[in-house]
């Protein structure tokens, strides 16, 4: 079957996620993901979102980090105070799944500014929830679509930190996670180095060369010697992510997604 | 106790220029109604605190009654961008908007001391962010017992908390259900609060362990039906997701914005329309 950049992206990411862990979810491109393993290979993932609902099991996406859906699927729904105390800082998190508007070569994320933050030339959301996912969750997923406004050699502001300045940065500032895992874009997969914590091509996607990868990271990025192709889409995977995002779309509206 | 107000009696008793206000609600149950009335009433120079300010401060920010932000993520959530709230950051317009930044985390452990009677709360994750370096009340703060560096943040204090919830009792009593977000945090944290909710009833029969705040922690309670749309009151109506996107185009420009806040605020007419549509297309 043909697929789109984004499904594979989406499907990608998916994979990551074993069935059983519990996964603290970022709303749009992680949440997508998570559901999509969730209603894939991996039925007995726990999704927590910030807004409160632990277990949750909703049968469109959400358009919003607390939609009713959310909590009325949920195993249980508890204050967004203890979300955050309790249950990401106590430490109760296998992996925290990001998003983010700009990324560098150890994966530390900026949410927050384009530009210098007392004038910005963009003012971006900010950091919601994600500085403390990237700090305590055991690991951490990013997925973000490629290209030279996202993969900087700079961020203008880090929101989250990832691998920091790489090598042992987050065992020396005391992060108790052990940060980022994998990004996943929509022409392949980074992997942080073991030593240097650097982002290196681990995985191109069907179709993609390594040089338009490299054209679209806005640093020298290092490939990796045991590069691979990814797997390309199963039906079953293309079929249940477009099911779902045919019914994301129904409830929502057609503008959504 | 609380008494039982019109909404626009409790506002212009309880908000005054210059105060801290802090409209929660996390997603579910935004106070919209209490926002279009301070927006009504003209009220200036407000501190405008709220994790994520939503169209609710969208709307107020643009309409000028703010002088000042404290927030965490300021998105229009599965939309994009908050467009009124960026003029205001990137160009001053209405007005110049002092922004006073955090993370949730942050947020809720300053609610949580504030609640808690303590002058800060602490929590473990700004090494090695940029937020400490643009906000200078988040420090830094050696565990005493461990040494651990953690970061501490100031005690919210609002003068008023405003929530919505989906019932009180005559007596003032309130129920809360579903998403309850950081609500009763700030209600305890406040000074003083005003809680608009969807019915009135004789009999609260509430749960145990059910979300209750009782009606001596809370200032006043409105009637105020629909008062949370377009966002939702979980087991009365659902999120109006379309009204969320049409927000995009209608707060893209400072004149659409402006007429579609004079055609729509002076009477409370096209969101009463609006949710009873919301509320048949869910029934």
């Amino acid at each position: 079957m043909d697929y789109s950049a984004d499904e594979i992206m989406t499907i990608s990411a998916a994979r990551m996620l074993r069935n059983g862990a519990v996964c603290f979810v970022g709303i749009g491109l992680p949440s997508k993901a998570a559901n999509l393993a969730r209603l894939t290979h991996a039925p007995e993932i726990v999704l927590i979102y910030e807004s409160g609902p632990i277990g949750a099991k909703p049968s469109v996406l959400p358009l919003s980090i607390g939609d009713g859906d959310l909590s009325m699927t949920a195993d249980t729904t508890v204050s967004t105070s203890e979300i955050f105390t309790f249950w990401l800082q106590g430490g109760r998190i296998d992996v925290g799944f990001l998003g983010a508007a700009q990324i560098d070569r150890f994966a530390n994320i900026n949410t927050t500014v384009i530009g210098p933050y007392a004038r910005p030339a963009v003012r971006l959301p900010g950091a919601g929830g994600a500085p403390e996912i990237a700090c305590s969750a055991g690991e951490v997923l990013i997925i973000l679509r490629q290209g030279l406004r996202t993969f900087v050699d700079r961020l203008d502001f880090t929101t989250s930190v990832g691998h920091g300045e790489g090598g042992d940065y987050r065992k020396r500032i005391g992060l108790p996670g052990s940060g980022p895992v994998a990004v996943i874009s929509d022409l392949g997969i980074l992997r942080p180095d073991d030593l240097s914590k650097e982002l290196t091509l681990t995985s191109v996607h069907p179709g993609v060369t390594v040089d338009e990868v490299r054209s679209a990271t806005g640093w020298n990025l290092k490939i990796s010697e045991g590069l691979e192709m990814t797997q390309a889409p199963t039906e079953d995977e293309l079929m249940t992510l477009r099911e779902l995002e045919r019914r994301t779309a129904f409830a929502h509206g057609s503008q959504f997604l | 106790m609380a008494r039982i107000l019109s909404l626009s009696e409790a506002v212009a008793e309880l908000i005054h220029d210059g105060d801290q206000i802090a409209c929660e609600g996390f997603t579910h149950l935004i106070p919209f109604a209490a926002g279009r009335e301070i927006i009504r009433q003209g009220k200036k120079n407000l501190t405008l605190i709220r994790m994520t300010p939503d169209l609710i401060y969208d709307q107020m920010i643009g309409m000028g009654v703010a002088a000042k932000l404290v927030f965490s993520w300021g998105g229009n959530p599965g939309v994009g961008s908050l467009h009124r709230l960026r003029d205001a950051v990137e160009r001053e317009w209405p007005l110049p908007l002092a922004v006073e930044e955090h993370s949730h985390a942050g947020m809720v452990q300053a609610y949580s001391a504030g609640a808690a009677g303590l002058p800060f709360g602490i929590l473990r994750g700004f090494n090695g962010t940029d937020l400490p370096k643009v906000n200078g009340r988040i420090k830094a703060i050696a565990c005493p017992f461990t040494g651990e560096l953690l970061a501490a943040v100031p005690a919210l204090r609002p003068d008023v908390a405003v929530i919505h919830a989906q019932k009180a009792d005559r007596k003032g009593n309130v129920l809360i259900w579903g998403i309850i977000g950081v609500q009763k945090e700030a209600v305890l944290a406040a000074r003083q609060s005003i809680v608009t909710v969807e019915e009135i009833v004789d009999r609260l029969d509430p749960p145990p362990n059910a979300c209750i705040l009782p009606s001596w922690v809370v200032s006043a309670v409105c009637l105020c039906p629909g008062g949370a749309y377009p966002s939702y009151a979980q087991g009365y109506y659902e999120r109006d997701n379309r009204f969320y996107q049409s927000w995009d185009t209608i707060s893209r420009s400072r004149d659409e914005f402006l007429e579609w806040m004079k055609a729509n605020l002076s009477a409370e007419n096209y969101f009463r329309e609006r949710f009873h549509r919301n509320s048949e297309e869910v029934a």
